[in-house]
């Protein structure tokens, strides 16, 4: 066994029964229930605007794109105006692209070297990264939107909106919202590949393992308590509704199951900026995909650029004259 | 040569499962292992030529020996040159940050798919560096290291004389050829990394030789190899006498013409080896037929004799002190404008960095080809053309006489370089250029051509004799891709517009697909370009019969 994944799973474990055990055990609700989300939001918007003025602080100092695509140069040679752009439009359709369709992942190949049979590398193209990302950040965000129910009154119609195709497959009662169980597929796909593909089991740290953790945990006690255990729902949507509009309320009746999701949330809202988990705001910056192709068609300016010590055409001809004179070769000074 | 590995040796140690092999289950603790094996580095940087740009800590030293003969405050300086760095480059702050080891580019490297060794994953290659950023630099990092155990969490490490002997020897396996970047869901570019690392370790005076001395000589004599002006002229006489063998025409060039309308600077490797000297024969036939029919007055420097930049292998300041003699020369000849050469790492220094570093180019005007009256909008600012750009645009407007016949023998394929694909998008321009001097044309398999182009594996200045076995490593997945095309179609010349291709594919070719001859564009526009005045031509520009010639 792996130290890598055993030690954020028993991470998550424990952080649960901690939240748990505080509520069932010692009647802490005010310390799980209000005291930490409080601080969790606060760091979370704290670390999180923190870092992004720290990347923004950082100067840009050459336009750098990777380039995928045909430049714009000749009129009559067709320009791939998304890959490779060359106006600010072609870059805000690459960027929307890349950060609603992951572009560059759409890509992935898999490559294969066949010893002894062809001798032959390979690659073809792999998607399951690609639809297994998609299907994560999307339901993730479909999740996230949804339980704005519990801090809105009333409900605005785009929430109720999304609910309404989130569970139109209508299944159960309470009515399945696909987006549950897809999250959970989803964090246990990309966990498989973590611990079962060699090369990314080579590159994964506990720190890639503790965030799948804890989303597996929190889509889990989530799918519980809506088909299972069946919670207090009126009691919740008072005590978040009393989270957001600084009136804190503790209802009687909801248990240690809430406690340890909101917690484990909790958790993933503090831990957030200080994380990976950060590629969400930097995928907005990064300089090699937020940039147009254009620095021969228009200067760009860096702002710590410095003189540097050059040899001068003078000290060149200082140093060859006589052999430039002999060969022919014109020089400014004659001796 | 006895000690090399032959191809099906080679073939034998590729495995892409890193458990598999003898691997400590966690990277981190193989730092205490770095095993630096001959074969696999370059040598080490004299200290003449790490003196002559007065660069820091020269001196004589072995990468093979315990004692790197470090500054005394080594890891200070380091730190401080990371410190700096991050706040010089949004990048490399943003790649630290934000990689999720998603593991999208680990099989995307030429290096990695030929040496299947687990480091040389583009994610682990940033990984060396980003271990102790992440140590010294992230609040996480700087809570966690105290804790016992806390370093392995987060997977952070100290800097210690361990692992900056594997950030060197991995830093100098990486040809900074931007394939991985292409597939990262954020952009985040190894070449950038390696290039930030290269600019870290070159502050402790740990360059290799094969950068060190080019660097050197360019600075001093204006080309990388040290060619001196006189022996230049002479070099460029030799062409002139072989194109006149050739073609009965006199292609003498001009060196140094004040007020001439374009000053013309190509790698030297084209002047100095074949089949460089092919490409540079082309361009020279071209200018005589430009200047002959059209009166175009293009002129040669030997003070700028330049156009690849070992410097950007160095580091970004560097780049620049190399790069500034082109405006220099450019503003002193009074030139209109620039025309470079066929080079790969040329062109992004050229595309990407040249007019911030050294502009604005307010001396030239913006460029228009006064035959055709083109005018190149998309160098309006740097003002240099790339030749094929050129050459491209005379074709397209029935400006060139060309006789497709002469290369007849050859079957082509097109390897795009690295950085003309991925740091410009110069993808169709020399494809044009091939095909209108040549009927047999055929692509390589799509994931390995254009921006997914493999590299030939011994760019950004690796190119050297002693580390041949990480060459023909790197070159595995070009070469294999060649093989492809060489099987199914008879392929038998590939064609490439860089000079550092053109010096490294035969070796390539020689050792995994012989019969694949390696050709610039510009050869095959030399061929076939009927210059006025010409001779019935008998022979190629190699000196070989035309097709058909030999039969008669």
């Amino acid at each position: 066994m792996n130290q890598r994944y055993l030690i954020p799973l028993t991470a998550v474990f424990l952080l649960f029964l901690l939240a748990y055990a505080g509520v069932e055990g010692l009647g802490l609700q005010v310390v799980f229930g209000v005291l930490i989300p409080y601080l969790a939001i606060a760091a979370f918007l704290i670390g999180f605007v923190i870092k992004v003025k720290g990347w923004a602080a950082s100067a840009v100092p050459f336009r750098i794109p990777t380039t995928c695509g045909q430049q714009k140069s000749l009129p009559w040679i067709k320009q791939n105006t998304i890959d490779n752009p060359n106006t600010s439009a072609g870059v805000f359709v690459r960027m929307l692209l890349e950060i609603f369709a992951f572009r560059s992942l759409f890509r992935n190949t898999k490559a294969a070297f066949n010893r002894n049979v062809s001798n032959k590398l390979t690659y073809s193209w792999e998607l399951f990264l690609w639809v297994g990302a998609l299907a994560f950040h999307y339901a993730f965000l479909v999740v996230l939107l949804r339980h704005l129910r519990f801090f809105t009154a009333p409900v605005p119609g785009f929430i109720q909106l999304l609910e309404y195709f989130d569970g139109i497959i209508q299944l159960g009662l309470p009515g399945l919202f696909v987006s549950g169980p897809v999250l959970l597929l989803a964090t246990l796909f990309l966990l498989s590949r973590r611990v079962l593909d060699a090369k990314v089991s080579y590159i994964s740290q506990a720190s890639d393992y503790f965030p799948l953790f804890l989303i597996i945990g929190i889509a889990a006690t989530g799918i519980a308590m809506r088909y299972f255990t069946k919670v207090d729902i009126i009691g919740i949507k008072e005590m978040t509704m009393g989270l957001v509009t600084f009136h804190p309320h503790i209802p009687e009746e909801v248990g240690g199951l809430f406690y340890g999701h909101l917690f484990l949330v909790s958790i993933l809202f503090a831990y957030f900026p200080m994380s990976k988990l950060m590629h969400m705001g930097g995928i907005f910056l990064s300089p090699t995909r937020n940039m147009a192709n254009n620095t021969r068609a228009k200067r760009h300016v860096n702002p710590w650029n410095y003189d540097v010590p050059i040899h001068t055409y003078e000290q060149y001809e200082d140093h060859f004259r006589d052999k430039m004179i002999e060969a022919g070769l014109p020089v400014d000074k004659k001796e | 040569m006895a000690d090399e590995l032959t191809p099906d040796e080679a073939l034998d140690k590729i495995d892409f499962s890193p458990r598999s092999s003898s691997e400590p289950r966690n990277w981190l603790d193989t730092t205490k292992s770095v095993q630096i094996r001959p074969g696999m580095y370059c040598y080490a940087a004299k200290p003449e030529s790490v003196e002559t740009l007065g660069l820091p800590n020269a001196r004589q030293w072995n990468p093979l020996e315990d004692d790197w003969k470090l500054p005394e405050n080594w890891q200070e300086i380091l730190h401080e040159g990371i410190k700096e760095r991050l706040e010089r480059f949004r990048t490399f702050k943003i790649f630290m940050d934000i990689c999720v080891r998603c593991g999208a580019c680990a099989d995307k490297c030429h290096f990695f798919l030929g040496t299947g060794d687990p480091k040389n994953m583009p994610v682990l290659r940033a990984e060396l560096l980003r271990s102790i950023y992440r140590n010294d630099f992230t609040f996480a990092g700087k809570l966690l290291k105290n804790i016992p155990g806390g370093k392995r969490l987060l997977g952070s490490r100290e800097m210690s004389l361990e692992a900056l002997k594997e950030m060197w020897y991995y830093f100098f396996q990486c040809t900074e050829c931007r394939r991985c970047s292409v597939f990262c869901p954020y952009g985040i570019d190894t070449a950038e990394i390696t290039i930030i690392g290269r600019e870290l370790l070159n502050l402790l005076g740990l360059n290799i030789d094969w950068i060190a001395t080019p660097v050197s000589n360019c600075y001093q004599t204006g080309n990388h190899l040290g060619i001196q002006p006189h022996a230049f002229k002479d070099m460029l006489d030799f062409f002139v006498e072989d194109i006149e063998d050739i073609t009965g025409v006199d292609c003498t060039p001009q060196y140094q013409k004040k007020g001439a309308d374009i000053l013309f600077i190509t790698p030297s490797g084209d002047v100095f080896a074949d089949p460089g000297t092919y490409t540079c024969q082309g361009y020279m036939i071209l200018f005589k037929y430009l200047k002959d029919k059209y009166g175009l007055d293009v002129t040669w420097s030997t003070y700028a004799s330049e156009g690849g930049n070992f410097g950007f292998f160095t580091s970004h300041e560097t780049m620049k002190r190399l790069n500034a003699k082109m405006y220099a020369e450019a503003k002193r000849l009074g030139v209109k404008w620039i025309l470079g050469g066929e080079c790969g790492h040329m062109w992004r220094v050229i595309n990407q960095y040249m007019d911030t570093m050294n502009g604005p180019a307010d001396f030239l005007e913006v460029p228009v080809n006064p035959i055709t009256g083109t005018r190149f909008e998309n160098a309006a600012s740097t003002k240099m053309v790339h030749i094929c750009e050129f050459t491209a645009d005379l074709i397209k407007h029935g400006k060139l006489e060309l006789d497709k016949s002469r290369n007849s023998n050859r079957v082509l394929t097109f390897h795009d370089s690295c950085n003309p694909a991925r740091g410009m998008g110069l993808l169709d321009e020399p494809r044009y250029c091939i095909q209108a001097c040549a009927d047999q044309f055929y692509e390589m398999p799509p994931n390995t051509i254009r921006e997914q182009t493999f590299c030939c594996g011994s760019g950004a200045g690796l190119n050297a004799g002693e580390n041949i076995e990480l060459r023909m490593a790197g070159a595995l997945p070009r070469a294999n891709a060649v093989k492809y095309v060489h099987e199914k179609f008879g392929v038998n010349s590939l064609a490439t517009i860089c000079a550092i291709d053109r010096a490294a594919l035969p070796t390539m070719c020689e050792y995994w697909v012989p019969e694949v001859d390696v050709i610039g564009v510009h050869e095959l526009v030399g061929n076939a370009l009927i210059l006025p005045g010409e001779k019935e031509r008998t022979e190629d520009l190699r000196m070989e019969p035309l097709p058909g010639v030999e039969e008669e």
